[in-house]
């Protein structure tokens, strides 16, 4: 278990080198921005330009820039300034992470739950009237974008521009150290967009994968065991059909953290997304280049986890 | 058979499914009794209800929506009128199973040992220790070597042969009156065959079960069972005690079935016969005798009469369902046993040949 887990550590940071040198080419060495004009502000005066090139080592060979900046993220967790924001990329990328997070922990918290409960609740009456009506809602919210759906949230029911007026509405984020009550208040709609189309991903992917494993053989044999059905289905069936799911699961949270722009922008959430935008709209690169970067990360390490949970949970994955 | 009251005696059994095509008579009116300490073999071909028949004795059928009729008396209680409750506190502790494929019928998720707690956990009120302690004297009594380390194994750890006695040992977790054992050695190489056959043969002495053993291999219920039923199409076509069947087959099927098996005394050169033909529609099975459009002896009238299983003269605990005569069929088998084609037994026999 522990050289899977190693070898599975090896591979995350090998495939981290790999994006970090993709970035590298896409934003130091293709023509897309010189780095130092981008960075020296409207008046593009040469020797500023210059100074800007020296200070960032641009006049140095490609591959040794490259060790410099590799060097720099490895040690000392150093992404970059932003020139534009007068900050360290870092410091600014941490300060809007607890938003994304709460985001993100909390869409997955309702999506999960609700998402298994109807997926688990329709693969045990499949083609009844309930699970036709659950797929078919989960169609539609799968087939809705996000940002409409965010948009048809706030018309509804926020606060300030609703017919109904209930939730907060945009741009009413709270820190949940600031204030609990309104921390999770804020973020009830932001968590339903979140929520709504993964959750209806999940319910299709677990009644799925559950009406496959319950008609296996071991279900049989656990029937034949005289266990109740609540136990047949839930520790037997569910057990094995969560399991693909489980891999998904961690790519989604992954890829959520590091890029939930829409939902960010649409309720105005400081989060990650939030920032990686209005870093886009300025073209700063320095924040592009790190959200990018820890996005990647996220999902990286979300692999690694889903990898090792994998094992954890399926016996026969250790020993191949 | 014995005068004393069977363990188990099925009477009448139909079990039928809707399905889109129509109505399947997977078990279409069965009749057998199995007594304490003996072997019941029911012998056919996939397709013949004989799985089918077993699930439902379990009540496994009824989640598929199968419509049962007629009655299974197990100790003098109809399973079939029995509530979902009701079966279950009898699955797994009276009447126990063993499944065809013992991989795929463990969960891979599971350690051995904890598939064996839950079996006993499941029936009795005994404390995770005890019947873990129960879970390791299972595992040694169907002869897994080590069983204190062993029962921590994942299933995917235990060779076939291996997993199969786990699966033994889970249905006698609460010592089951009844044992069905379904295709219990098909999915394994021939030596262990030999094994597990002989270990439900020690397992049946010393707990006295009986045991219902379900194949499609003559060669499995000749080594166990005192009594033989053979089912075709969803009916019983023949039963006798295991001899019986073996020395004096009545019904054209079971004689396709014993000389579509090779045996010893046969030789090299011997051809095998395959019985011809697929095994029929259940949903719209033949007219007349189920067994006609592939059986080399059938007559014009077959495809209208429709058998009943009825006494062999002269044998009266043989029963058989074929439309032939007696002295007939007893002429027809001397000459196939004497190695004969059909169509030669025929010529022999003075029969005109089956219309093709």
């Amino acid at each position: 278990m522990t050289r899977y887990i190693i070898r599975r550590l090896l591979w995350g940071v090998l495939l981290l080198i790999l994006v970090t040198a993709l970035l590298f080419v896409l934003f130091y060495v293709l023509p897309a921005g010189d780095p130092a004009k981008l960075r020296a502000g409207r008046l593009q005066n040469p020797k500023i330009i210059a100074a800007i090139r020296a200070d960032l080592g641009l006049n140095k060979p490609l591959l040794t820039q490259f060790w410099i900046y590799i060097r720099n993220l490895g040690l000392h967790f150093n992404f970059g300034y932003s020139y534009y924001s007068n900050a360290s990329v870092k410091s600014l990328i941490l300060d809007r992470l607890p938003a994304t997070i709460s985001l993100v922990a909390g869409g997955a918290v309702i999506w999960l739950a609700s998402g298994l409960g109807v997926g688990i609740i329709s693969a045990l009456r499949p083609r009844s009237r309930l699970d036709r009506a659950s797929m078919g809602g989960a169609l539609v919210l799968v087939s809705a974008p996000e940002y409409w759906l965010g948009l048809i949230l706030l018309y509804l029911f926020a606060a300030d521009i609703g017919q109904v007026k209930i939730f907060p509405g945009a741009n009413s984020y709270v820190p949940l150290t600031t204030d609990p009550v309104k921390w999770f208040t804020s973020l009830i709609l932001p968590w339903l967009v979140v929520a709504a189309s993964n959750a209806a991903i999940y319910a299709r992917l677990i009644r799925g994968s559950l009406i496959e494993s319950l008609g296996q053989d071991y279900i049989r044999t656990a029937r034949a065991k005289g266990l109740t059905e609540r136990r047949v289905v839930l520790r037997h069936g569910v057990r094995s059909a969560i399991n693909p799911i489980l891999t998904i699961v961690g790519l989604d949270i992954g890829v959520l953290l590091g890029s939930s722009v829409l939902v960010e922008t649409v309720f105005d959430i400081p989060g990650i997304g939030k920032l990686n935008y209005d870093a886009i709209t300025h073209s700063d690169f320095p924040i592009v280049q790190g959200t990018v970067l820890f996005a990647a990360l996220f999902i990286i390490v979300a692999n690694i986890l889903v990898d090792i949970g994998y094992a954890y949970l399926d016996p026969r994955v250790r020993y191949s | 058979m014995s005068a004393a009251e069977p363990v188990l005696r099925v009477e009448d059994l139909h079990v039928e499914f809707s399905t889109e095509d129509g109505i399947v008579h997977a078990v279409d009116g069965i009749t057998y009794e199995v007594h304490r300490g003996h072997t019941l073999g029911i012998v056919g071909e996939s397709g013949s209800g004989k799985t089918v028949a077993s699930m439902t004795t379990l009540g496994l059928t009824r989640g598929q929506g199968a419509r049962v009729s007629g009655s299974i008396l197990f100790e003098g209680r109809d399973l079939v009128t029995l509530s979902e409750k009701e079966l279950r506190a009898i699955r797994g502790n009276e009447i126990a199973m063993v499944f065809q494929d013992p991989l795929s019928s463990l969960h891979p998720f599971y350690k051995v040992g904890a598939q064996l707690i839950e079996a006993v956990r499941a029936h009795q009120d005994v404390s995770r220790a005890a019947a873990r302690e129960r879970a390791v004297e299972l595992l040694g009594l169907v002869g897994i070597p080590d069983p204190g380390r062993r029962v921590d194994d994942y299933p995917h750890e235990f060779s076939g042969g291996m997993r199969q006695r786990a699966m033994i040992a889970m249905a006698l977790a609460n010592d089951p009156k009844l044992l069905i054992a379904d295709e219990p050695t098909t999915a394994l190489d021939v030596t262990v065959q030999a094994q597990i056959l002989a270990l439900l043969e020690r397992l049946q002495r010393e707990l006295d079960m009986a045991i219902v053993i379900i194949t499609h291999d003559l060669g499995v219920v000749a080594e166990m069972a005192d009594d033989i039923a053979v089912m075709y199409a969803g009916r019983i076509v023949e039963t006798a005690s295991a001899e019986l069947v073996f020395a004096r087959p009545e019904h054209p099927y079971t004689w396709g079935l014993l000389k579509s098996i090779p045996t010893l005394e046969s030789g090299r050169e011997a051809e095998l016969l395959p019985i011809p033909g697929t095994p029929p529609s259940l949903i719209h099975p033949p007219s007349g005798c189920h067994f006609h459009p592939r059986c080399p002896y059938a007559q014009p009238d077959h495809s209208r009469i429709d058998p009943q299983l009825q006494p062999v003269p002269g044998q009266p605990e043989h029963y058989v369902a074929c439309l032939l005569e007696a002295d007939v069929r007893r002429r027809l088998w001397g000459e196939l046993r004497d190695g004969r084609l059909p169509e030669e037994a025929l010529e022999a026999v003075g029969l005109p040949g089956a219309p093709v």
